[in-house]
């Protein structure tokens, strides 16, 4: 019906001003992770911060992607922890 | 700009105690710095992002019955996009739309309603520049990582940083996502169940093409709000709302269900966009930027706590969130941080800052709009997950009458009326109907 390309979320991303920290504010527990056999953070988040590395079934977190809504945690808790970053690190919203 | 780098205590002086901190220059912070200022205290307001602003968002609609007695002429100075002339709520399912359009001159005139677009990182900042200029002290890019309890009293704050600052009463105001209330178990966890998630994204347009799509001129604006199959069916709506030269658009739903559908909302709102009705709205529009945020829904009936001895809640981190079809926050959140100040200020006078000083927080929420209002609207989303059919079946069924009502066929009209009233017995238990409306009276509206 429709044949127009979405926009990816890499290139929603290139939008978005963002000043990234050296060290993630985010930690996932790899064992726990492995263990959910469909991990409700790998399609919550809007900003594809985690993929499953398909060979070691790891979890790889794209911290820097992040957009600081904090739904990863609130779906994952077992697994997610998710901090505020840093002191003026992070997002910079120039619309809002 | 900022002195992150130098340490916080150092910057304002060593051992001052303040009379308030406040964690978020949000509405509420800033409103609650605003009414603590003006009555003499000294505030500081501590702010995670690069600026104020700097990481805030909402859908797009800014009410401001309360902005208005705080900063009466702020029509002069805000970043305002457009006052709302209309509004239009509608449903999408498969083929069939049908909307409800309310135009009035009424919203065209001072105060225009009190309903404007706003962008939230430029209104933030700016408002958070009035606190300042009331007297407030605002520091940016402090990221506050925990209360400093004393005998069961907060005292003051602890910053990632490590710096400590210390307080008669500390004001949360940190957001939808919140750590701080969860971690002194003033909150109970945030869950799927009670919160929303939203994505958004500003598209630019020449201001004439928004003018001409949304029949609007000069300053006037459109919010179009579309329910049902627009957001796949889930529970939560999808949005359009004009600025000056862009229009935001989004989507909002329960994260529970978006967990039950292995539905993630980026993939909500490309759906949406693709409606034909929607992708005439935004055509041609070049993407500015993509943001997502969460919106507590935690309800009345499960409020956070507002206050304990030397703290107090305000706006999102404290759930004021009015669920219902006016998607009303800001409003809230700045009412409870007019409420939070004027409460300190008392307290001040009393030189007492306990858990019973400040219950008075609790009991002048109670006595405005906001917990009145939130308290009207408990029922709400209890009401519509229990009762699918009003924002599914009913309104498909009824697009359908109309459709099939409208069809240019020989068939006798009679037969068509008819066939319509047959067809809907069919598909409607009127039993059921007829409590259901009955029952959505004390909810929905």
């Amino acid at each position: 019906m429709n044949n127009k390309k979405r926009i990816s979320i890499e290139d929603k991303l290139f939008t978005v001003t963002r000043k990234i920290d050296t060290e993630s504010h985010i930690k996932v527990n790899q064992e726990k992770f492995k263990k959910d056999p469909n991990p409700a953070i790998l399609y919550i988040c809007p900003s594809k911060v985690y993929v499953k590395n398909e060979e070691t079934g790891e979890c790889i977190v794209n911290f820097e992607n992040c957009l600081e809504c904090g739904s990863c945690q609130v779906a994952c808790r077992d697994y997610v922890v998710w901090d505020n970053p840093r002191g003026g690190t992070g997002v910079i919203f120039k619309y809002g | 700009m900022l002195c992150v780098l130098v340490p916080l205590q150092q910057s304002l002086g060593m051992e001052e105690k303040f009379d308030c901190i406040i964690i978020g220059a949000g509405p509420a912070g800033s409103a609650a710095a605003i009414t603590l200022a003006q009555g003499g205290a000294d505030v500081v307001v501590l702010e995670k992002g690069e600026s104020p602003g700097s990481k805030n968002l909402f859908g797009g609609i800014l009410f401001t019955t309360v902005l208005n007695k705080l900063i009466p002429n702020f029509l002069e100075s805000a970043p305002i996009e457009r006052h709302i002339l209309r509004r239009k709520f509608g449903f999408i399912f498969g083929e069939n739309e049908t909307t409800l359009e309310l135009r009035s001159e009424k919203f065209n005139c001072p105060p225009f309603n009190n309903t404007f677009t706003v962008l939230r990182s430029q209104f933030d900042k700016w408002f958070a520049a009035e606190a300042e200029k009331a007297g407030a002290q605002m520091f940016s890019g402090i990221t506050v990582d925990n209360f400093i309890e004393k005998n069961g009293a907060t005292v003051g704050i602890k910053s990632k940083g490590g710096d400590e600052l210390f307080a008669d009463v500390v004001i949360n105001t940190e957001g939808a996502n919140s750590l701080l209330a969860e971690r002194a178990g003033m909150r109970k966890l945030m869950t799927p169940h009670n919160r929303v998630l939203t994505v958004k994204e500003i598209l630019k347009l020449p201001k004439e093409t928004i003018e001409d799509r949304f029949s609007v001129e000069r300053d006037e604006g459109a919010s179009v709000e579309y329910y049902g199959g627009a957001v796949k069916g889930m529970k939560g709506s999808a949005f359009i709302y004009t600025n000056k030269e862009s229009i935001s658009i989004g989507i909002g739903c329960t994260m529970d269900e978006m967990i039950e559908k292995n539905s993630g909302p980026n993939g909500i709102l490309e759906h949406f966009k693709e409606l034909p009705t929607i992708s005439n709205y935004i055509k041609g529009g070049e993407l500015l930027e993509y943001s997502t945020h969460m919106i507590p829904e935690d309800g009345y009936n499960n409020l956070p706590k507002l206050y304990k001895s030397g703290l107090l809640m305000a706006g999102d981190s404290a759930a004021l969130i009015n669920p219902s079809l006016y998607h009303e926050g800001t409003n809230l959140a700045m009412a409870s941080g007019v409420c939070a100040g004027k409460t300190i200020l008392e307290a001040k006078k009393r030189k007492d800052f306990s858990e019973k000083s400040l219950s008075q927080y609790q009991r002048k929420m109670e006595e405005s709009f906001v917990l009145k209002d939130m308290k009207h609207f408990r029922k709400f989303l209890s009401f519509i997950t229990n009762n699918r059919q009003f924002i599914d079946d009913y309104p498909k069924i009824f697009m359908e009458m109309l459709v099939d009502y409208f069809t240019i066929s020989e068939m006798p009209k009679k037969a068509v009326r008819k066939a319509i009233i047959k067809k809907f017995l069919k598909n409607v238990n009127l039993l059921r109907l007829l409590y259901g409306m009955w029952r959505s009276k004390g909810a929905l509206v």
